[in-house]
């Protein structure tokens, strides 16, 4: 009894067509929006941005797992902390989760039709942890004022510390796909990358 | 059986007969799949046993929301909210019940489905943005109105609480990570951007209710990581499905 099998195959097909269409249209939104691209030009950029989602994802979670659970530094919720930013942070937060999930498949999908440029991944990867703290450390603590990264002591040595970190992974994250752009290594794409990873931070 | 629960099993009944129902119908649709098939390419294509998986699991997590393990009073409904709301949905809707239905039903059943499913009405119902307001506005609107007290004391508003979350975690999750048809249904982008907002609004939603409802400290905190762990899992949901139809669509190729 195929009889409503047909019409569902019908509209699941026009579905992933009309879907191929737009991502051939190729929006630079989608892309930051942390959507899996399936493009065959520029799989430099691929593989930064896919990694850089996880980078950020993984960044978060140390976040939570040394700060909140090991140290217990963060509190889950300080009451000084303004409405505005409690909403700030969880959009960031949900967003993160989307991010290390989304970036992982993609990573998996460039792997699987050896698309992979490793040494732009790394890169991507220690950028976007980097990026990920710079952000944490300079508008959540000092523009928004949440979840300070230490209560009850002055934030400025623990803030500096923080900062300059985040600053240094993304420098080395940033150098790293630089380089692997120059490279002229097997996988890369003919239309090569040096360009793409330039514009990227 | 948790110590201090001495209802017996008659307590129990609710539960077994939610997951028992559910359940067999299910499976009975899948013997009949297998079964019939007119044509041979529909033999063929064996019903999946990850998804009869998945339903028996979401079977399961119903029957644990509606037994007696769960506490009563503040921790107890958030339980069940999360447990109703959104991880029996995932192992439900994850299952296809639709498209299951839709290849074991009689021609004109079916079709009158397919028609139903490209009406208007639907096709807004089932856009992840409005399946996210209903399902977080339905959230919102039980627990900072006085209708979540009344829910407490009231055993028939109780269970229409529980079926609205049922209801409207299905519809989200179906709306962004089902793998059962949905005409018109917006690409990744949106579906993940969607999935962030609602997730926001959930673990906000825990935060205000954290600082504001006294005593609910620990149910807020319940209500916050278990949302997490339902948004990670729908997020694995949807782009599984994105690598598989990708790869699909493209033949691997030889390695270079």
């Amino acid at each position: 009894m195929t009889a409503g099998a047909e019409p569902r195959r019908a509209t699941r097909q026009e579905t992933a067509r009309t879907r191929q269409e737009t991502t051939r249209q190729e929006t630079t939104r989608q892309e930051t929006a942390g959507a899996p691209q399936e493009t065959a030009r520029g799989p430099l950029r691929g593989s930064v941005l896919s990694a850089l989602l996880i980078g950020i994802g993984v960044m978060a979670a140390v976040d939570e797992l040394v700060f909140h659970r090991l140290l217990g530094w963060h509190h889950f919720y300080d009451r000084a902390t303004p409405r505005v930013g409690l909403l700030s942070d969880g959009l960031l937060r949900a967003a993160e989760l989307v991010a290390v999930v989304g970036g992982c498949f993609w990573l998996a999908d460039l792997r699987r039709r050896a698309a992979l440029v490793a040494r732009a991944a790394w890169g991507g990867f220690l950028a976007g942890a980097g990026a990920l703290q710079v952000f944490d450390g300079v508008v959540d603590r000092r523009v928004l004022r949440v979840h300070q990264l230490r209560s009850g002591v002055d934030p400025l040595p623990y803030d500096l510390a923080w900062n300059l970190a985040g600053l240094a992974l993304l420098a080395c994250g940033i150098a790293l796909a630089v380089r692997a752009g120059g490279r002229p290594a097997a996988t890369r794409a003919p239309d090569g990358g040096p360009r793409t990873t330039e514009r990227l931070p | 059986m948790t110590p201090g629960q001495h209802a017996g099993w008659t307590a129990w009944l609710p539960a077994l007969l939610a997951m028992l129902v559910h359940a067999t119908v299910y499976l009975v649709a899948v013997r009949r799949a297998g079964r019939e098939g007119g044509e041979p390419a529909a033999r063929t294509r064996r019903w999946s046993p990850w998804r009869t998986a998945s339903w028996l699991s979401g079977c399961v997590l119903l029957g644990l929301a509606l037994s007696p393990l769960v506490p009563p009073g503040d921790v107890g409904h958030m339980v069940r909210h999360l447990l109703l709301g959104m991880f029996a949905p995932l192992g439900l809707i994850m299952a296809a019940p639709m498209t299951l239905l839709l290849r074991v039903a009689p021609r004109s059943l079916a079709r009158r489905l397919t028609r139903l499913l490209r009406t208007r009405v639907v096709h807004v119902i089932s856009h992840p943005v409005t399946a996210a307001l209903i399902s977080v506005g339905g959230l919102y609107a039980v627990t900072l109105t006085p209708l979540y007290a009344a829910g407490l004391a009231n055993p028939a508003l109780h269970h229409l609480v529980d079926h609205l979350y049922l209801a409207s975690g299905c519809l989200f999750t179906w709306a962004v990570a089902g793998p059962d048809p949905a005409p018109h249904r917006p690409g990744v982008p949106t579906r993940a951007a969607v999935l962030i907002g609602a997730a926001a609004a959930h673990g906000w939603l825990a935060k205000h209710l954290y600082a504001t409802v006294p005593g609910f400290q620990e149910a807020a905190q319940v209500m916050y990581y278990g949302g997490d762990v339902a948004e990670l899992l729908l997020a694995v949901g949807l782009f599984a499905a994105w690598y598989r139809r990708v790869g699909r669509r493209r033949p691997v190729p030889a390695p270079a």
